[in-house]
């Protein structure tokens, strides 16, 4: 797929969004990156502890894949969410927090990097199983269809879950009662260390599509652009009442699988090539090209998203720990029946 | 008149009483959606939701693919975003292809997410044996639910119960698992009218007595109550409690009869082997009601062998009166 620029038209980012918005996306994918970045040198120096899944490299599907929801839209998000979760507008001291497992974290220091949700913002949740979140975006789409919301739900997974039932079964039932979502497939060539080609007998993700009588479209996930308009026209399709839709962002992670990865299954070469297409690159050539940012723009987003950084880790790090005696606190609504 | 609810009762099935609740749900709250497999046109396989659909329509009388994984799911994101989806399961057996969605998602979404949100999802399970279906349609499985924090886990006995937990599962804003037996659907019971609710975590006590505690749960009560009269009639008085709700259990009905009588039989239908009857004994063991027993505690529960087809042998591997009549006899020796 080549780069729309190339094609000579302006991209379909830049003729649909205004630069504001387009300056802010590119600020929350450095700030994905950063937060990622700062996540892996804070579990090195012993304060985080578990384990996590970076994104780093599929940065431009998340934030491209929000940029037509409002709050009022749902995510559901996976294992490798942290993306999903800065891209829907959550805010990186209770991200961080959450991290260090404190009270001020989103989940009170109870669910960590794999649990991490942004209710109020949307985001129902990342999720510790492969295939969790899909089955529930459909829920959240009937809850929005029945309920007459007029709200969408964008449900992020990976290609390993693909070949789980409950893709299957969750994208068969979207299609018969034609609900409002879209379903995100992050492909970004491996489930932990199995390739697509030796785990999925489909060349393409977005041909399960046709399985379940929707559409299904694979685009350049590193392409900021392309993803938009991809979902983009999905989301329309939902909200007119049309139904689902399946899209598939080809994109890579730089990192391993988790922080016990030593890499054995892809090559140097491999990982090198697809750092030349970083998408923060493609996306801040893309804006210089089109006159929306300058050199010094740029350098002003760094300057901000780094001492956001700063600031969240501070405060990240200043914030209390749970109380031990509420270790089983918010089992139950009626906490007298735990 | 119900005594506790002043409200006129008349005498329904057990599967009626399900259906009132479930009609009155639908009649009164636009959130309440039910899903499952055939619970349309047909009925349900147990004809528990039977007309609903006609009366409710199809957008809110949901019949499901075959897929339990994926429709339990729909129906807890559905819970956690302002539905109150009544899930039914065709056979309680089926869950085991839900169990993910109940388990890892339903069950823990709350405590993951620190309390940001409640998934007020209500599922019902057709269970137990006795219907000739053979292994893998008669299981009693309750007991692994009320393994996992965050599941409510209930077991009505009559149709007065069925009706009135299923109300209070709807008001309650956790997850709530109802394990109906499909040998009482059929059973007719007194069901006051109207709105009410059973207590979730309440046992009820079926009948006083002062030599004997039986605790049992679902159809188990019916024959500790039968069991009783004999027992009456040789002069051994026993008390029956129905346990009603497996999670959270009611320690202090369960204690304050085993202080009273000194003597406890526990009686199931689910396998015996770390069951429900493991709990309420260890319940004992660990309370001062310990002290105020005068014999071991005995457990009757399902054989460890699963569900057979040929029907005596299906009676034989779950507890049956006669068992229960042998145990009573076997702790009052020496007391009469």
């Amino acid at each position: 797929m080549p780069d729309q620029e190339a094609s000579g038209n302006s991209p379909y980012a830049v003729r649909t969004y205004e630069p504001a918005r387009l300056i802010e996306a590119l600020r929350k994918m450095h700030l994905i990156r950063r937060f990622e970045e700062g996540a892996e040198d804070s579990y090195m120096r012993g304060l985080i502890h578990g384990t996590m899944h970076l994104s780093i490299g599929q940065e431009a599907s998340a934030v491209a894949a929000c940029m037509s929801l409002t709050d009022d839209d749902k995510i559901t998000s996976t294992h490798r969410g942290h993306g999903h979760c800065i891209a829907k507008g959550a805010d990186l001291g209770r991200m961080f927090a959450e991290f260090f497992g404190k009270e001020t974290g989103y989940c009170r220091g109870r669910g960590g990097s794999m649990h991490i949700a942004d209710v109020d913002k949307g985001n129902l949740g990342a999720n510790g199983i492969v295939g969790g979140g899909i089955p529930i975006a459909v829920g959240a789409a009937l809850s929005a269809k029945r309920l007459g919301t007029g709200a969408v739900t964008v449900c992020f997974f990976g290609d390993g879950a693909n070949n789980e039932g409950a893709f299957h079964e969750a994208l068969n039932m979207a299609a018969v009662w034609t609900l409002p979502v879209i379903f995100v497939c992050e492909n970004n060539k491996y489930g932990m260390s199995t390739s697509t080609e030796r785990s999925t007998a489909v060349k393409n993700i977005a041909e399960r599509a046709g399985a379940y009588s929707m559409p299904g479209e694979t685009v350049d996930g590193n392409d900021f652009s392309a993803v938009c308009q991809a979902i983009d026209a999905a989301v329309k399709r939902a909200r007119d009442g049309k139904g689902p839709s399946l899209i598939e962002n080809l994109t890579y992670r730089w990192r391993g699988h988790s922080k016990s990865d030593r890499n054995r299954y892809r090559t140097k070469e491999e990982i090198s090539d697809w750092q030349a297409k970083d998408p923060i690159v493609r996306m801040s050539r893309m804006l210089k090209d089109h006159g929306i940012i300058d050199d010094a723009g740029l350098a002003k987003i760094e300057r901000d998203v780094a001492q956001t950084i700063e600031e969240a880790i501070a405060f990240a790090a200043g914030s209390p720990s749970p109380k031990i005696d509420e270790a089983t606190r918010y089992v139950y609504t009626d906490e007298a029946a735990a | 008149m119900n005594a506790q609810t002043g409200a006129a009762a008349r005498e329904l099935s057990y599967a009626e009483a399900i259906r009132e609740a479930m009609d009155i749900a639908l009649a009164t709250d636009e959130r309440v959606v039910l899903m499952g497999e055939d619970i349309g046109v047909y009925g349900g396989a147990f004809q528990v939701t039977g007309n609903l659909v006609e009366k409710y329509g199809t957008d809110r009388v949901i019949d499901t693919p075959i897929s339990e994984l994926g429709g339990a799911g729909v129906a807890v994101g559905a819970a956690m975003t302002g539905l109150r989806p009544i899930f039914e399961f065709q056979f309680s057996d089926f869950a085991t292809l839900a169990m993910e969605q109940i388990v890892n998602q339903a069950a823990k979404v709350r405590y993951m997410l620190g309390g940001a949100v409640s998934v007020p999802v209500v599922m019902r399970f057709p269970a137990g044996s006795g219907t000739g279906a053979a292994a893998q349609h008669s299981q009693s499985l309750e007991a692994w639910f009320g393994h996992v924090p965050g599941l409510k886990v209930v077991q009505p006995a009559t149709p007065e119960d069925a009706k009135g937990l299923l109300l209070a599962a709807l008001d309650d804003p956790d997850p709530v698992m109802i394990f109906e037996h499909k040998i009482l659907y059929k059973m007719k019971g007194m069901v006051p009218e109207g709105h009410y609710t059973t207590p979730i975590g309440k046992a009820a006590v079926r009948r006083e007595g002062t030599d004997l505690t039986i605790v049992s749960t679902s159809i188990m009560m019916h024959k500790a109550l039968d069991a009783a009269q004999t027992l009456a009639e040789e002069g051994i008085d026993p008390e029956v409690i129905d346990l009603r709700t497996v999670r959270p259990m009611d320690r202090d009905t369960v204690l304050a009869s085993v202080r009273k009588t000194g003597r406890l039989i526990c009686v199931y239908e689910g396998v015996k082997t770390l069951g429900i009857g493991a709990e309420v004994s260890a319940m004992v063991a660990e309370s001062d009601a310990f002290d105020f027993l005068d014999a071991p505690i005995i457990r009757l529960g399902g054989a460890e062998s699963p569900i057979p087809y040929n029907p005596e042998l299906e009676k034989a591997v779950v507890p049956q009166v006669p068992d229960i009549l042998e145990a009573a006899r076997s702790l009052a020796k020496g007391m009469i």
